[in-house]
């Protein structure tokens, strides 16, 4: 595409990586301060926070935390520990170095409290930044991409504009042979027998119609569906209709596979992410806030996320690059710096959704060849991770495999 | 599109009884709906919908050619078919539409 040659980190894994970020990851809210101040001399520099606040331990957070921490998009690790939380670093610092990446956790306790973990910390990033900036990178296929897309601060445009313009992006990525993932479960209620009929096999469609009355039951209990206030201030007026309209992201594509935060998907496809736990209602809403969203998309493997915005989110990412799509034309013309693609055009008639499915992909693919988002350039690097339980995925939901 | 609807109003599916706005139009405007005449009482943002026909009380509203919900009250053609008079048929529809009216009184 226009010439543009994609090159990648090369991982031991054989995954490629399209950004060579330094993961800081805290352990505890308690050791976020520390992390938060080791990162302060390496802004623009590609040093990220990540972590998990809580104290208590979690099968879902640990393995989050596994998935980012190896992610083709980072090169190096420092884990910060305080020293007396229940997260398993010993456990997470293996899967690291067993990965081939440099990994060093600093336990705050241990070092002498917070000046000499700061210290201790900022010497490690340092050193590893300069290691990581002199390593070679090697061409990359956009088959090898994985991508993921997510809606917020959606509202009447979205689902007009920016949601088909992200579909035809990943149409184009599936037949060229990347794997695409699309989310929200409780953004699909009412979509569930359309989508049901383009999976690839009976049974998955039997897991994805599952996956969404899963999602029905779970919002129901909480009393509130995925649907904030400003859904409605931008002419959204109930969940189906937002479904509708963020159901447009998945494109045409057959459905390859249903999967799970952290699951990667095995070979090219489109595939839906299960973000609602499993069992009872547990640790409150599935995912309180965009960010917590595109974290599982980065878990499972995505390079890049494509963010469809209305009412005009500003956020960015640690470790993946997020690319800002924007429906509305109004929200456009007032917070064009935030935003990487002008979706509105579709709605005053000034480009086609095919046109804007095809800036969309080469912007991604530019991504690969130096290019950086509107996010990343303000310095965006939102992160959450909370609390959630889940079961493996079950054997028809990758038929292909 | 059928002929005779103001420009600024979108048809997603020929099934659908609601039009949406893809671009502001203001209060007191009088504007072509399906070969009829209406003014809007209120201005209409980008993305909000109006009726394209009369639409019965606990009637489907029908966008993208698929059920989005139900009238919870009979509304004309022309009038904005929003959470007042449109209820979801899964969870109900937080919001703060009016809100800041009521804070400021």
């Amino acid at each position: 595409m226009n010439g543009l040659e994609m090159r990648g980190w090369l991982r031991a894994d054989g995954r490629k990586g399209i950004r060579n970020v330094v993961a800081v990851g805290y352990l505890v809210e308690c050791a976020h301060h520390v992390a938060r101040e080791i990162v302060v001399p390496f802004r623009d520099r590609d040093v990220h926070v990540i972590g998990f606040p809580g104290c208590y331990p979690n099968d879902y957070a640990q393995s989050m935390m596994e998935r980012l921490c190896t992610h083709p998009n980072v090169g190096a690790v420092l884990l910060v520990s305080l020293g007396c939380e229940s997260f398993n670093k010993y456990a997470l610092e293996r899967v690291v170095r067993a990965s081939g990446r440099p990994v060093k956790t600093i336990v705050i306790q241990a070092a002498g409290g917070t000046r000499k973990s700061i210290d201790e910390g900022r010497a490690f990033v340092a050193e590893q930044r300069a290691l990581l900036d002199a390593a070679p990178t090697v061409p990359m296929a956009v088959s090898e991409l994985v991508i993921g897309t997510v809606c917020g601060g959606s509202d009447g445009t979205s689902g007009i504009t920016g949601n088909p313009a992200a579909g035809r992006a990943f149409d184009q990525f599936v037949a060229e042979g990347a794997a695409c993932i699309f989310e929200e479960t409780g953004e699909l209620i009412g979509c569930e027998h359309i989508m049901a009929a383009r999976a690839a096999t009976p049974e998955l469609g039997a897991e994805l119609e599952a996956s969404v009355a899963k999602a029905a039951r779970y919002y129901a209990t909480l009393g509130y569906g995925s649907f904030a206030a400003g859904n409605a201030d931008g002419g959204l007026t109930t969940i189906e209709e937002k479904s509708m309209g963020a159901y447009a992201k998945s494109g045409a594509s057959p459905i390859s596979g249903l999967i799970k935060p952290g699951d990667i998907p095995p070979r090219g496809g489109l595939y839906l992410l299960d973000v609602v736990p499993d069992g009872e209602v547990r640790f409150g809403f599935p995912n309180i806030n965009d960010n917590a969203e595109i974290a599982e998309l980065i878990a499972c493997g995505s390079h890049a996320v494509l963010f469809v915005t209305g009412r005009g989110s500003v956020v960015g990412s640690a470790i993946s690059p997020v690319v800002k799509i924007c429906a509305n034309p109004e929200t456009y013309r007032r917070m064009a710096d935030d935003m990487d693609v002008d979706a509105g055009r579709i709605l005053e008639g000034r480009a086609s959704l095919d046109e804007v499915g095809r800036e969309i992909h080469d912007r991604v693919v530019a991504l690969g060849a130096g290019a950086r988002t509107r996010s990343e350039e303000l310095g965006h690097q939102e992160f959450i991770l909370t609390y959630k339980s889940f079961e493996p995925i079950g054997p028809a939901c990758l038929p292909a495999a | 599109m059928p002929a005779m609807t103001d420009n600024r109003l979108i048809l997603l599916s020929e099934a659908d009884n609601v039009l949406v706005a893809r671009a502001r139009i203001g209060a007191g405007e009088a504007i072509a709906v399906e070969g009829g005449t209406v003014r809007l009482a209120a201005p209409l943002s980008i993305g909000h919908k109006i009726a394209r026909r009369p639409i019965g009380a606990g009637e489907k509203i029908v966008k993208y050619g698929a059920p989005i919900g139900s009238a919870t009250e009979a509304i004309t053609a022309g009038a904005h078919v929003h959470v007042h008079n449109v209820k979801s048929d899964y969870t109900p529809t937080y919001h703060l539409v009016g809100a800041e009216a009521e804070g400021a009184r």
